[in-house]
């Protein structure tokens, strides 16, 4: 019986190769959930400000004034309560881990965003006139 | 008389990476006494109640242990749970069980390469890790997380798994269970680990008792004590009994922890089975004000959590006790007699988690 196991599990191990891989020149596994890193759309942002209220270690840092989305990488958990929390669709969670870095990482974006005009409401009154 | 020498074990040891200093006082090869001290990574992460909000204080106990992390997170949920009086959903409750148990599949199978490994066995070792992965693969796909799970909030869980995924994982647990008996087979019934382990570090029940062992150090020494007898999330719906061994050496360890394997293989597949539908998360609105011990078991033993909320969003007090200090002053009990080239085994088999241990 111990034999049969022993050749049992050396010839698995002979045909099956490394049970581990190459990080970081061969990429981690993922799943289809993995929470890796959080990416900002700078385009959708209205600077609401509850991603960085939300933020559980103090990641995320808005500046309104300046108009500008900060994240701390090596702060970010990615526990995902930004993406939750977030209406306007801005951030997202890619499954890729952050890549491995030496030196701390901030990553500064401006918020591109532009406050639609206002004529909508014009076009809407004429739309009504015509209607009427 | 020999002369009695004094070798310092740790901090840096060949048990594992963690931690602990242990005096050994030898006569010849044997350890006569045995002084521990711990004190080296303390946090202070039971005042980090009073700077972060209760909800976000989740992440926090999450981070206390790496490898128990989702059953922290579960018991203090479940303490501000009670101080607040909400009813968990029936489905969260399952995913919690579910969760639970993979939790403790991960830390058992670790343990026992960790185990391995101190006896010198490396193959054994490579072996446990392997196997150990799938389980980390499963709680990747599901939760996102392989270590931190980040799935367990107040009120219920963030995550709901599929019927599709829970029948894979049910698929799954057949093949998995084949090879951890093949694995426990090794541990078991291979001659020079018996010849190693048998007899090595005895602790009596009634020592275990007094001296407050928990989990699987206690169960090895006949100690029927388990915290999921009582019930908590889905444990009172599933039936539980508790994996008993009665030698009390390191062999009986080993054995109570393998037997806790199938224990978790058959709960997690009983879950999936009886998974009710429904929602998965309830609102939460309020602070908690009153106290609460939320008791519950890990992989190591039982945890417990003092939570203490003044009716703002801050606790004013959280105290946590893990199991591996309530096992320390067994460890002591159990070193006096070993040889000197023993005392890694016997030590690594409470299962120490100092990071837990000094918070």
């Amino acid at each position: 019986m111990g034999i049969f196991q022993m050749t049992k599990t050396v010839l698995r191990n002979l045909s099956g190769g490394p049970a581990t891989r190459r990080y970081p020149a061969v990429a981690a596994r993922k799943g289809p959930i993995t929470r890796g890193h959080v990416v900002f759309n700078p385009a959708t942002c209205r600077s609401c400000g509850i991603c960085s209220r939300r933020c559980p270690s103090g990641a995320i840092n808005l500046d309104k004034e300046a108009n500008f989305w900060e994240i701390d990488r090596m702060r970010c958990i990615a526990c995902g309560e930004c993406v939750e929390g977030c209406q306007f669709d801005s951030l997202t969670m890619e499954q890729e881990y952050f890549p491995p870095v030496v030196d701390r990482v901030v990553e500064r974006y401006p918020i591109t965003y532009v406050k639609p005009e206002k004529p909508a409401k014009k076009p809407k009154e004429e739309g009504a006139g015509e209607n009427a | 008389m020999p002369e009695r020498i004094i070798v310092p074990f740790g901090p840096q040891h060949p048990v594992l990476p963690e931690p602990i200093h242990i005096d050994l006082v030898l006569e010849d090869e044997k350890v006569v006494e045995a002084i521990p001290s711990i004190g080296y990574i303390h946090r202070g992460l039971e005042q980090l109640v009073q700077k972060r909000e209760y909800p976000e204080f989740v992440y926090v106990a999450e981070r206390i242990c790496g490898i128990c992390s989702f059953i922290h997170s579960l018991c203090y949920c479940q303490g501000i749970e009670k101080i607040m009086e909400i009813e968990v959903p029936d489905r969260a409750r399952y995913l919690r069980t579910i969760w639970s148990e993979y939790s403790r599949l991960h830390s058992h199978l670790l343990w026992l390469g960790l185990f391995a490994d101190s006896m010198g066995f490396e193959n054994l070792f490579m072996r446990s890790w392997r196997l150990r992965e799938k389980v980390l693969d499963v709680l990747e796909d599901t939760t996102g997380g392989r270590v931190i799970q980040g799935t367990c909030k107040v009120g219920g869980v963030r995550r709901d798994i599929g019927q599709e995924k829970l029948d894979e994982i049910h698929r799954g647990l057949e093949s998995f269970e084949e090879e951890c008996r093949d694995l426990g087979h090794v541990f078991l019934n291979d001659t020079t680990v018996k010849n190693r382990l048998r007899g090595l570090g005895v602790l009596s029940k009634a020592e275990a008792y007094d001296l407050g062992a928990v989990g699987p150090t206690a169960r090895a020494s006949g100690v029927e004590m388990d915290h999921r007898e009582t019930g908590y999330a889905a444990y009172g719906d599933l039936g539980f009994k508790p994996v008993i061994e009665t030698a009390g050496d390191c062999y009986a360890r080993c054995a109570v922890r393998l037997r806790e394997v199938h224990a978790s293989i058959d709960l997690v597949r009983r879950a999936i089975e009886e998974m009710p539908e429904g929602p998965i998360d309830v609102k939460v609105r309020g602070t908690p004000e009153g106290e609460y011990f939320s008791r519950a078991e890990q992989p190591r033993g039982e945890v417990v959590y003092y939570l203490r909320g003044d009716g703002t969003k801050n606790l004013s007090r959280a105290r946590i006790r893990t199991p591996t200090l309530t096992n320390i002053p067994s460890l002591v009990k159990m070193l006096p007699g070993v040889q000197l080239a023993d005392v890694p085994v016997v030590v690594l088999s409470i299962d120490p988690c100092i990071s837990c241990t000094e918070r």
